[in-house]
């Protein structure tokens, strides 16, 4: 699904990532963590193609990421659902809008039904016609991921998802991504707090990757 | 339950974008602005093409004979012209004007106390013409040798320049409507790229959850093409009225007279906005697919 060989990114002269390998299975739960600007949001534009590898091959879905055109990037995003750390929501719309925006950019039908389980499954079905700016940060992070999912996409991607939460919300969010892993998502998510890694490694194989020095390296026992 | 933004009958792809008021406003007003000098634009160069057309009809079918000669072969000179004109083919009538009518003419020159009869005065004959027109070179040669004192104008000298003029105002009208459409697509493409620009996180947000350039580009033409629809009908109206509401052709008099539309001249003005609609939507497709190629 997405494979990295070598890949190493830089930014005006300066390496930020370097020689970085890795292949995500379908159906894989990883970890990404590391020290604050190690790289971890970074990483994850590169898998969804924010941002384009400057040395090294990166692979998504079997394309070359560099070889690209915008359509093709458009296309593999729809495959890939991405939980941004600011959740970047359309404030003049209303929740469900842009819960459901992935559909309606791409002008597939939106059954007003399933939105609404989705809503629910997210626990904001009360919410629907909330506009962002009256949510608070973790009805923010849940919106984000029910909007990251509406496409029931084979990825899903989430930088510190957990970042606004108190930590009840924060394994509220968790085991909803855990859930989804077991229906077959694969699952990414970049995050600093390792209290939340091992809760969600008791239920459910997780593999965990640490950025350190610019690279990318397999966690210690701790973990 | 029908979600109002999903709801087809809901206009689409431009919702995605936050209402921004500036360039709103700018679009709105620009549109408005040219399309009401648009239908100035329009009513000129409708009515100098009008007065070319009937200038160079009417002075066509009319053509003058003066009569220089010493006043005891005055009469019989005119008579002769009269008698060659009668049997000239292509003559439709002919006239010899009076000293009233030669009075009226030479008004503005010596005022109204003019001594006519004083004076010695050419005799002008006023020649109408059939549709065939007469034949020029023949009727000079005849005349030639009935009456040496009579020259024939068929107002060529004159009607040429006028008939120039009006022509070339008419294709100053027709080049300040281009540069005016001209103008209106430099403001609104300005006007997009500022749209474009503030709206940078808007464009990030619909690029990660999956939209293709052409939708997002689809998102601001649909906008700035309404708003230029909208903002040029509104200033047709207006300039269409304000039109409708120049000085008769009485109480203007020279010039202004028959400066607007007539009979189905009315319905030109109903261009304009579609044309603007146009304009709008060719300017905001340029600006949107520039920006959106530098925006990665």
């Amino acid at each position: 699904m997405i494979e990295l060989q070598h890949v190493a990114m830089s930014y005006s002269g300066k390496e930020l990532l370097t020689d970085m390998s890795l292949s995500v299975a379908p159906g894989s739960f990883h970890f990404l963590t590391g020290p604050s600007g190690a790289g971890k949001t970074t990483f994850l534009k590169l898998c969804y193609a924010e941002l384009l590898p400057t040395a090294g091959q990166m692979m998504l879905f079997g394309q070359d990421a560099t070889e690209m055109g915008r359509d093709e990037i458009a296309g593999i995003r729809q495959r890939i659902g991405v939980v941004h750390q600011d959740c970047q929501f359309l404030e003049h719309l209303t929740l469900e809008e842009n819960v459901a925006l992935p559909l309606t950019v791409t002008h597939r039908p939106v059954n007003p039904d399933e939105l609404r389980e989705l809503l629910g499954w997210v626990g904001l079905g009360h919410r629907r016609t909330a506009h962002p700016a009256q949510l608070s940060g973790g009805e923010r992070q849940r919106a984000a991921l029910a909007r990251a999912i509406i496409t029931s996409p084979d990825v899903i991607l989430a930088d510190e998802p957990t970042g606004n939460l108190d930590y009840e919300m924060s394994l509220r969010l968790l085991s909803l991504l855990v859930e989804l892993n077991r229906m077959g998502k694969t699952v990414m998510i970049a995050t600093h707090d390792l209290n939340l890694i091992r809760q969600t490694k008791a239920q459910v194989q997780a593999r965990v990757l640490r950025i350190t020095n610019r690279r990318l390296q397999a966690a210690g026992a701790d973990l | 339950m029908r979600l109002p933004f999903l709801n087809p009958d809901r206009p689409g792809a431009d919702h995605v974008v936050p209402p921004t008021g500036f360039t709103a406003r700018l679009t709105l007003f620009t549109a408005a602005a040219m399309a009401f000098l648009a239908v100035f634009a329009l009513a000129l160069s409708l009515a100098t093409g009008r007065l070319a057309h009937r200038w160079a009809d009417s002075l066509a079918r009319s053509a003058t004979i003066r009569i220089s000669a010493p006043p005891e072969q005055m009469d019989a000179q005119v008579a002769s012209v009269m008698e060659v004109l009668k049997t000239t083919p292509g003559v439709a009538s002919e006239r010899v004007l009076s000293n009233d009518e030669m009075k009226t003419l030479l008004k503005p020159w010596f005022g109204p106390d003019l001594p006519v009869d004083a004076l010695p005065l050419p005799k002008l004959i006023a020649v109408t013409e059939t549709a065939q027109g007469v034949d020029e070179e023949g009727l000079r040669l005849r005349l030639q040798g009935s009456a040496p004192g009579a020259v024939f104008d068929d107002h060529t000298r004159w009607r040429r320049p006028l008939v120039a003029a009006a022509e070339r105002i008419r294709f100053l009208g027709l080049t300040s409507l281009l540069l005016i459409f001209g103008a209106m697509a430099g403001m609104i493409t300005l006007a997009a790229q500022a749209a474009l620009a503030a709206n940078g996180q808007v464009i990030a947000t619909l690029r990660l959850v999956g939209a293709r350039d052409a939708y997002i580009a689809r998102a601001f033409v649909r906008r700035f093409t309404l708003r230029g629809l909208a903002g040029a009908t509104l200033g047709m109206a207006l300039g269409t009225a304000a039109v409708a509401l120049l000085p008769s052709p009485d109480a203007a008099g020279g010039f202004l007279t028959g400066l607007g539309f007539t009979g189905v001249g009315w319905f030109w003005p109903l261009i304009i906005p579609p044309i603007a609609a146009i304009v709008a939507y060719t300017a905001t497709r340029f600006a949107a697919a520039r920006m959106l190629r530098r925006i990665r």
